[in-house]
C-alpha cells in the first residue's frame, strides 16, 4: 500500500516536472524541474530497494551533471537568449518521434501482459529485508559477470575524455 | 493482543522515532549552529588579542541568542529584479539539502535517524552535496553581477574539489570493503587501528577538499568580503541569510561527522582494544568536571548577579553531564548504556576538535586568490587521491599477501602514502616548470574578478 503511494507520488512529480521543463521559457526554470524530474525518478529508484541506483542517480545526474547545466546557463546572458527563437519546430519529425516512442512502450507493456517472462519483467513482490545488498549485486555483476562491455565503456569514456581536453586545448 | 501491541511497537520504532529524531535535531541544530559560531568568534577574538562577545550573559554565552533573534525580527528584504520564485526556493535547498544528510549520520552506536542504510556514507556525501544549487540559484536569483560571480565560483569550487574528497572517500572504504556507516567503525574497532592512520594521504586529502567545499577559509572564494562584498549571499538579509548560514554551518558538521566516521574511529574511544588504557574512559567524566570547576572559579568575577546564577547554573549543567558520563563505568549495572552514552560522547568531541582545527586554519591562513586555488585542486589534490587511491589497493594486496592485520598493515600503507606524496609532488613541480616555460604571467583567469 505504501509503495503504491510512494510509486504514484514520485511518477507524478517525474511526469509532471518533466512537462514543465520542456514548456518553461526561463532555462534556470527549465533546469530546476530537470533536477525535480531526476530527484523523483531517483525516488522511484529508491522505492524500489535499488539504493544503491538512488544514490548514483543523485550523485551522477543532479550533483554532478546538472551543477554542470547549471553552471553553463549562468554564462549564457539570458535576457538575450529569450529574443532567440527556442524551439525547432519540426512537426512532422517530433510527430514521427513521438509515435515510435508511445508504439515501443505499448509493445513492452502489452507484451508483458501476454507473455509472462518476457517484456516487462513483472516480480512477484518480495520482503525488503530479504533482497540482497544492492552495491554488492551491482559491482558482482559489474566487475564479474559483465567486465569485458564494462571495461570497453570505461575506455570510451576515456576517450572522449582525452578528446574533450585535447580540443580545449587548441583554442588556446 | 499482545502481537498487536507487538506491532504497534514495531510501527512506532519503524517510522515515529525517527521522525521525532529527525524533529529534535532539526530544533536544536540552530542553537548548536549558533554555539559554534560563539566559539568561532571568541577564538578569532583570543588569536587576535581581543575579548570577542562579552555583554550579551557572562562571557556572551547569551550571544548567539540573541543574534538569533535579531535575525529573524529583521527585515526581509527580497531585490525588484530578482527571481521571487527561485530567490525563496534556494536557501531552503541549501539549508534542506544540509539537514537531510544528517539523517545518515551515526552518532554513537545507538543514535542514528536513518537507521543502518546499506549506501551510509554515499548518501551522506551524495545529499549534502545538492547544498550547491541553492548557492548557484541563489546568486543567479538575486539578479546581481556580485552575486552571480559568488556563485559561479562556488560551484567551479565545489565540483573540482568534490572529486578529491570523493577519491579520498574511496581510499579509506577500501579498507572498509562496505558503505555502511556502523560496519565501517566497527570495521575499525575490528582491526583495532584508525583508517587516519593506514591512509593518511586520503586523510589529509579529504581535510582540505572539505575546508573547500564548506567554502571556508582560506577557500572562502565564493564569499571574498573584500572582492564580491558577500558572494552569492549579497542579496540576501534576515532569515533568508541566517538559512544559508545555518546550512554552511551544518555542512561543516556534515564533513566533519563523515571524516570522523570514516578516518577518526566514529564512536570508538582512543585505543579501545587496549584493556591497560582503559582508565581513559574516565576521561569524558574528568573533562566534563574540570569545565565545570572552571566555571565555578570564574563565578566571582562576574559583575551581575544574574550572570553568576548563569554561571553556576552552566557549571551544574556540567557537573550533571559529567556524572551520567561515570555512571556506565562505576556501576555495573548500567553497562549496557555504556556503548551508547561513551559512543556519543566520543563522536561529539572528535567532530568539535575537527571543527576547531577548521577555525584555526580559518585564523592562521590567508586566502588563496582563484588561480590558485584552482591549481591546488587540479594540479595537486586531484593526482594525489587518484594515485593514492591506486597505491592504497597495491598496498592492501600485498598486505593480504602477507596477512597483514591492524598495525601491521602499516607496514604496507606508509611506503604507499609516501610513493603518493612524492609522485603528486614531482607532477606539481612539472607543472609550475611546464607553466612557466610557456607563459611566464598569466596569474588571472576570468573568475579572479
Amino acid at each position: 500500500m505504501l509503495d503504491k503511494v510512494l510509486f504514484y507520488f514520485f511518477a507524478a512529480i517525474a511526469v509532471a516536472s518533466a512537462a514543465l521543463m520542456v514548456t518553461r521559457r526561463n532555462v534556470v526554470h527549465g533546469a530546476i524541474f530537470l533536477i525535480t524530474a531526476l530527484l523523483a525518478i531517483a525516488g522511484i529508484f529508491l522505492q524500489l530497494r535499488a539504493e544503491f541506483l538512488f544514490i548514483v542517480q543523485i550523485i551522477l545526474y543532479v550533483g554532478g551533471i546538472m551543477v554542470l547545466f547549471v553552471f553553463v546557463i549562468m554564462l549564457v546572458n539570458l535576457d538575450v537568449a529569450l529574443q532567440q527563437i527556442q524551439f525547432a519546430r519540426k512537426k512532422w519529425v517530433a510527430l514521427l518521434v513521438a509515435l515510435a516512442l508511445a508504439g515501443q512502450v505499448g509493445l513492452m507493456v502489452w507484451s508483458s501482459g501476454k507473455m509472462p517472462g518476457q517484456g516487462l519483467p513483472v516480480l512477484t513482490a518480495a520482503a525488503a529485508e530479504h533482497l540482497p545488498p544492492n552495491s554488492e549485486t551491482v559491482a558482482h555483476s559489474l566487475f564479474e559477470s559483465y567486465l569485458l562491455p564494462f571495461e570497453i565503456a570505461s575506455v570510451l569514456l576515456l576517450v572522449a575524455m582525452i578528446g574533450a581536453v585535447v580540443m580545449a586545448k587548441k583554442r588556446t | 493482543m499482545s502481537a498487536a501491541i507487538q506491532a504497534t511497537i514495531e510501527f512506532v520504532k519503524l517510522y515515529w522515532a525517527p521522525l521525532l529524531c529527525g524533529v529534535v535535531i532539526v530544533a536544536i541544530l540552530p542553537l548548536i549552529v549558533g554555539y559554534i559560531v560563539l566559539v568561532e568568534r571568541k577564538l578569532m577574538a583570543d588569536m587576535q588579542a581581543r575579548l570577542g562577545p562579552m555583554r550579551v550573559g557572562p562571557h556572551g554565552l547569551l550571544q548567539p541568542i540573541a543574534d538569533a533573534l535579531k535575525l529573524l525580527i529583521k527585515e526581509d528584504i527580497i531585490p525588484d529584479n530578482a527571481d521571487k520564485l527561485v530567490f525563496w526556493l534556494a536557501p531552503v535547498l541549501s539549508v534542506g539539502a544540509a539537514l537531510l544528510s544528517l539523517a545518515g549520520l551515526a552518532i554513537g552506536p545507538a543514535f542514528q535517524i536513518a537507521q543502518d542504510i546499506n549506501i551510509g556514507i554515499l548518501f551522506v556525501v551524495g545529499i549534502s552535496a545538492l547544498g550547491i544549487f541553492g548557492i548557484v540559484l541563489g546568486g543567479w536569483a538575486s539578479n546581481s553581477h556580485y552575486s552571480l560571480m559568488g556563485a559561479l565560483r562556488s560551484s567551479a569550487q565545489l565540483v573540482s574539489y568534490e572529486t578529491a574528497a570523493g577519491m579520498a572517500l574511496v581510499s579509506a572504504l577500501l579498507f572498509t570493503g562496505t558503505l555502511n556507516i556502523k560496519s565501517i567503525v566497527e570495521a575499525q574497532s575490528k582491526e583495532g587501528i584508525w583508517y587516519v592512520m593506514l591512509a593518511p594521504v586520503a586523510f589529509f586529502t579529504y581535510l582540505v577538499a572539505s575546508i573547500a567545499e564548506t567554502n571556508r577559509a582560506p577557500f572562502d572564494l565564493p564569499e571574498a568580503e573584500s572582492e564580491l562584498v558577500a558572494g552569492y549571499m549579497t542579496e540576501f538579509s534576515g532569515f533568508r541569510w541566517s538559512l544559508y548560514f545555518l546550512a554552511e554551518y551544518t555542512n561543516m558538521i556534515v564533513v566533519a561527522s563523515v571524516a570522523t566516521t570514516l578516518f577518526l574511529g566514529g564512536w570508538l574511544r582512543p585505543f579501545s582494544h587496549v584493556p591497560w588504557l582503559n582508565f581513559l574512559d574516565f576521561v569524558p567524566t574528568l573533562l566534563m568536571v574540570a569545565v565545570g570547576a572552571y566555571c565555578i572559579v570564574r563565578v566571582p568575577k562576574q559583575p551581575v548577579r544574574v550572570q553568576q546564577m548563569f554561571m553556576m547554573a552552566v557549571a551544574g549543567l556540567c557537573f550533571v553531564v559529567g556524572l551520567v558520563l561515570a555512571v556506565p563505568v562505576l556501576v555495573p549495572i548500567a553497562k549496557p548504556f555504556y556503548a551508547g552514552i561513551h559512543g556519543g560522547f566520543w563522536f561529539i568531541f572528535k567532530v568539535s576538535l575537527y571543527i576547531y582545527f577548521f577555525m584555526w586554519l580559518r585564523f592562521t591562513i590567508p586566502r588563496y586568490r582563484f588561480d590558485q586555488l584552482m591549481r591546488l585542486g587540479w594540479h595537486f589534490l586531484i593526482p594525489l587521491s587518484i594515485i593514492n587511491v591506486l597505491l592504497v589497493g597495491v598496498a592492501l594486496i600485498a598486505g593480504s599477501y602477507f596477512n597483514l592485520h591492524g598495525w601491521g598493515l602499516l607496514l604496507v600503507t606508509t611506503p604507499a602514502a609516501v610513493i603518493a606524496l612524492v609522485a603528486a609532488l614531482l607532477i606539481l613541480a612539472a607543472e609550475k616548470e611546464h607553466d612557466e616555460r610557456q607563459q611566464p604571467n598569466t596569474a588571472s583567469d576570468f573568475y579572479a574578478g
